[in-house]
């Protein structure tokens, strides 16, 4: 008795998958939307004036159990202003073949540069286009910024690091 | 070490010697007593409150005077009401400390929240975040929350500049006062200070050029914060990036124990570099200090000018060429030369480079010398300080004799070493023409005239001594002195002594009377074969001492030496570079090979030149001063074609028919222990041996010593003077002879040494460029009155048949017709010299 029952139900679940709504998604025509929290490749966040916020402390690279982040600072002037603080990074490099996208990176950045985005096609045809510098990570200057390096006022930064708000979530 | 005191830290029972301050017993406890103001360098100031504990002391019976004692035997402890500074406390018997009590922590957690209510939160950028100990003790006993609003933190500026050299972030400082006590306390360069009050209090310089001293950086290794950084490293990478590579520092005969900093590097085009040189600990050597010298100068090692290739010369040209073609170029013509080679080296280079080089000579019936105005390195064989020296264990019972030496600029931080001996006690003879640093704590300030020095030391043995040896009548003036008798009483009375010669105003011959005079003296008193005895040689490089126990000797008349030779071989020196007039003579040589770091004057002249490892790149050991055999290692990967010393030496032996080892140069050192009896028992093993050292100064320790490395790498093997090993010395007549007279205008130009000078070693260093001065001379208005010279002023020298124009600086301290000249200036000049001056263009006022 109860086989048949058991029987029963299995070709239940099969009759239900045969008439239900696929869900293949044909990529890449097709992509499916990713969760709020995704974590893919990274990008190097901007200030709306353009200025980087990346202040190339290396804590990122600091933090990364992968070991897949370089970073070499240097010295800001008014004249060549990269970041709004005293330091950024001239060279900043993530191997996205050591990466494993846990965003620790992202969690240890003092001022939310590094972030990780939406982006997982990553393939690569060789190990060194699996190197990805400060240029590919960079977001583009936003409508109203200016590029870096930019030339500014003396005496308009004076912190080491931009003032920043206690993060929220 | 006196009597020993038991107490109780945290549980632990221990005990040390008496007067230990608390916060020392407890680190050699091994319990964590945070402080701040606190350096086991320097005298407590009792200033941050970081270091509060519990104290208590047994109780004592008022009536009997005897300590109160319970029932089980132990002593009847009373605490005291309030915290007390464990910096400040020294240890009484009995006394029981605790540092884990709630009310401590409570104490900690405020005392840190204080200090941060102002402090910027920098630690991402700083550079000192890492090995920061407030970092540390804020992860430790901070609350983790501040109760203070941002928006009212005081702020101040963030980059202000002391010097070129040291920058001050003021924000950051906590004004604890180590860097303003050690510039006053330990090295006596009183150029920085606080400024101020309260929260607005700053440290500002008082010298112009700014934070003017040789050891500046060190204060940006004991600030406990990162509010003194240096500009070398600044922003260059963070602490933990680094791979840290032992190291000694070859710039002077101190042989100071450094550890190099090194990562690759994008903008050296990923290669390895040294970012950063700091200090590590040798307390028989250099403690935990270096000076800027040896932090800063370094960057030659990395300088873009490096020779990466072998050059040979086709058709009067140098072309780069192969090893292989090179090398066998080389063992060709060197094989033809038979011994009618010479072999000429500085002791620049490692023991092992110095071994290979004189084996190879030795193998061909050559002739080798050293490239050195200073002589003496025989004697210091037999009569130099003995084993177990260690200037940290001279006070009372000592007398140090500094002579012809201006320590600080031959070697800094034996004036510092000397300094500090001189405060724990010991007496001080200074003998110099004129005023130096080192006088400031001598017991005794001997002058004499430029040239003297030999006849000064003279007459201290003769006033000790029935058997006068009769002075030059020039000279006579010297032994009138009543603070000669006084001096030489002291010297003689001392149960250790040693002398200090260097170079102030000697040159090859008078330096040869000068080291003997030395000698003798410390045989007749008895000062030799003992540790903290004998006779210490202030070089002008820093293995010149083991160049001398290697078997190299100066030649008398280098450039007569040099000519007409079949073959010269030149390793580490730049001859032509130094003095025009060797051009010619090099000239003559039928073959040059020079082996070298840099395409150096000398290099121009070559048949071939060999690019030769910088000592970054490469390890070997060097013989300090005091005869310790140092051990440095690899730091960075060869550069292109380089190739070490020894093994190029080897490479063209191997060719020769002689098997020198050209890959491990630990080989080489088993070579020279079996081949020079005084190395008979050096090896790698024992020179990088280590032990324990005080003070304790991990890095991470919350009881913070500073940046400092410690020692795991090697503190080095003293070696044993033939005195110490029981072999008779024997007294050797100085032979003095007139001093040269002037020129026409009575002038003699004598040499002095600068501690920035122009040299290859110093020069690629950008950031030093301030502190190095244009090629200058030094003399007494008086001297050069006729020609009515106003400071400043250009001038021409007439000297050693060159003409060089040069500033003069005009000095009402120095003696009369000299001019003093600066080695390694571009001013071609060995010994005391005639010159002849003439004004080009008189100084802007
Ligand atoms: S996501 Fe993780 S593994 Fe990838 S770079 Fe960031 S820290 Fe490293
Ligand atoms: S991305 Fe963030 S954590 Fe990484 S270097 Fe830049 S500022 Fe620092
Ligand atoms: S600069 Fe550094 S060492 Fe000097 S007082 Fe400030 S915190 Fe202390
Ligand atoms: S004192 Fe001499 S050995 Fe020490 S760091 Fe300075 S130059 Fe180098
Ligand atoms: S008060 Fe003791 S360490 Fe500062």
């Amino acid at each position: 008795m109860s086989a048949v029952v058991g029987l029963a139900r299995g070709l239940m679940t099969t009759l239900r998958s045969m008439f239900g709504k696929p869900i293949t998604v044909q990529y890449p025509e097709q992509k499916l939307p990713v969760t709020r929290r995704f974590k893919g490749r990274h990008f190097l966040d901007r200030y709306e004036n353009g200025l980087e916020k990346c202040i190339g402390c290396a804590l990122c690279a600091a933090a990364c159990p992968a070991n897949a982040i370089f970073v070499e600072a240097s010295e800001n002037t008014d004249e060549e202003r990269f970041s709004p603080g005293e330091r950024y990074a001239s060279t900043y490099e993530i191997n996205m073949l050591r990466c494993i996208f846990c965003g620790y990176c992202e969690d240890a950045c003092p001022t939310e540069a590094i972030v990780l985005g939406d982006n997982y096609e990553l393939s690569f045809t060789d190990r060194k286009s699996a190197i990805y510098t400060k240029e590919m990570l960079i977001v583009p200057v936003p409508e109203n910024g200016k590029p870096t390096p930019q030339e500014i006022e003396p005496g308009t930064f004076t912190r080491s690091i931009p003032v920043m708000q206690d993060p929220e979530d | 070490m006196g009597q020993l005191i038991s107490l109780e830290i945290d549980g632990n029972k221990v005990q040390v010697p008496a007067g230990t301050l608390v916060v020392d017993a407890a680190r050699k406890a091994g319990v964590d007593i945070p402080v701040f103001c606190y350096h086991p360098k320097m005298e407590p100031v009792g200033m941050c409150r970081m270091c509060l504990v519990e104290i208590g002391r047994p109780q004592m019976n008022r009536d009997t005077g005897e300590l109160e004692r319970n029932e089980d035997g132990s002593y009847v402890i009373q605490f005291g009401p309030k915290l007390e500074t464990g910096c400040t406390e020294v240890v009484s018997e009995g006394m029981v400390v605790r540092g884990m009590t709630d009310e401590v922590s409570r104490a900690r957690k405020d005392i840190i929240e204080f200090l941060l209510t102002s402090h910027p939160l920098d630690c991402p950028v700083c550079d000192k975040g890492g090995e920061c100990s407030l970092q540390n003790l804020t992860m430790e006993f901070g609350s983790g929350d501040g109760r203070f609003l941002y928006d009212e933190k005081k702020h101040f500026s963030k980059h202000v500049p002391l010097g070129e050299l040291i920058y001050l972030d003021r924000e950051r400082c906590i004004q604890c006062g180590r860097c303003v006590r050690f510039q006053d306390e330990i090295v006596d360069d009183a150029v920085i200070g606080f400024e101020g009050r309260g929260r607005s209090l700053k440290i500002v310089t008082y010298s112009e050029p700014g934070f003017d001293s040789y050891y500046s950086g060190n204060t940006t290794d004991i600030c406990p914060v990162g509010a003194l950084t240096t500009s070398d490293f600044r922003f260059g990478a963070r602490p933990w990036e680094m791979k840290a590579v032992a190291s000694v520092c070859t710039h002077c005969p101190v042989g100071c124990n450094l550890t190099l900093n090194v990562r690759r590097e994008n903008k050296s085009g990923g290669d390895f570099v040294v970012k950063r040189v700091l200090p590590r600990q040798n307390e028989a050597v250099n403690e935990i200090w270096i000076c800027d010298k040896g932090r800063f100068a370094h960057h030659y090692a990395s300088s873009e000018d490096r020779l990466t290739q072998p050059l040979v010369r086709v058709d009067g040209e140098l072309t780069p060429a192969s090893w292989d073609e090179a090398l066998e170029l080389v063992a060709k013509r060197f094989k033809e030369a038979g011994s009618d080679l010479l072999t000429l080296a500085s002791g620049r280079i490692s023991n092992e480079d110095l071994f290979n080089l004189r084996s190879l000579s030795d193998h061909l019936g050559g002739s080798t010398a050293l490239y050195s105005e200073m002589a003496g390195g025989d004697l210091v064989a037999q009569v130099g300080v003995g084993q177990g020296s260690n200037f940290s264990n001279l006070g009372p019972e000592t007398t140090i004799f500094v002579v012809a030496s201006n320590l600080e600029e031959e070697a800094p931080l034996y004036w510092l070493r000397v300094k500090q001996a001189a405060e724990r006690g010991a007496k001080l003879i200074v003998a110099n023409p004129r005023h130096t640093k080192t006088e400031r704590l001598a017991s005794h300030v001997l002058r004499y005239p430029y040239g003297g020095e030999a006849a000064l030391v003279l007459a201290l043995t003769n006033s000790l001594s029935t058997k006068r040896i009769d002075l030059p009548n020039e000279f006579r003036e010297i032994e009138r002195s009543r603070e000669i008798q006084a001096a030489a009483k002291d010297f003689a009375e001392a149960d250790n002594a040693i002398i200090l010669f260097g170079n102030e105003g000697t040159g090859l011959q008078t330096s040869r009377h000068l080291a003997q005079a030395c000698a003798n003296l410390l045989i007749i008193t008895g000062h030799t074969g003992k540790a903290n005895n004998g006779l210490i040689a202030v070089w002008q490089r820093a293995n010149t001492q083991g160049a001398w126990d290697m078997g190299f000797r100066p030649a008398a008349d280098l450039i007569e030496t040099v000519r007409s030779k079949q073959a010269l071989y030149i390793a580490a020196a730049d001859p032509a570079g130094d003095d025009p007039n060797f051009v010619e003579a090099i000239k003559t040589t039928g073959f040059i090979v020079v082996q070298e770091l840099f395409l150096t004057e000398t290099a121009k002249l070559a048949d071939v030149v060999l690019p030769a490892q910088a000592f970054i790149e490469r390890e070997g050991t060097l013989t300090n001063g005091e005869r310790r055999v140092q051990r440095f290692y690899t730091a960075v990967p060869e550069r292109l074609q380089t190739r070490p010393d020894y093994s190029i030496t080897a490479q063209i032996s191997q060719l020769v028919g002689l098997e020198l080892e050209d890959k491990h140069p630990f080989r080489v050192m088993e070579q020279i222990a079996a081949q020079i009896p005084d190395y008979s028992d050096v090896s790698y093993e024992k020179v990088s041996a280590v032990v324990e050292q005080w003070p304790i100064i991990g890095r991470s320790d919350l009881y913070y010593g500073g940046t400092t490395y410690e020692n795991s790498q090697g503190l080095g093997y003293q070696l044993q003077p033939a005195a110490q090993k029981g072999q008779p010395v024997s007294l050797e007549a100085v032979q003095l002879e007139e001093f040269d007279s002037g020129g026409e205008a009575g002038l003699v130009a004598v040499p002095v040494t600068v501690l920035y000078d122009r040299g290859q070693m110093v020069i690629p260093a950008d950031l030093l460029h301030q502190r190095i001065p244009e090629p200058y001379v030094v003399v007494h208005p008086e001297s050069i009155a006729h020609l009515g010279l106003i400071d400043g002023a250009h001038v021409r020298l007439d000297i050693s048949g060159i003409e060089v124009d040069v500033v003069a600086h005009l000095d009402e301290t120095i003696p009369q017709d000299v001019l003093l000249v600066p080695r390694s200036m571009g001013i071609p000049i060995h010994g005391p010299t005639p010159v002849e001056i003439a004004v080009v263009e008189q100084a802007v006022t």
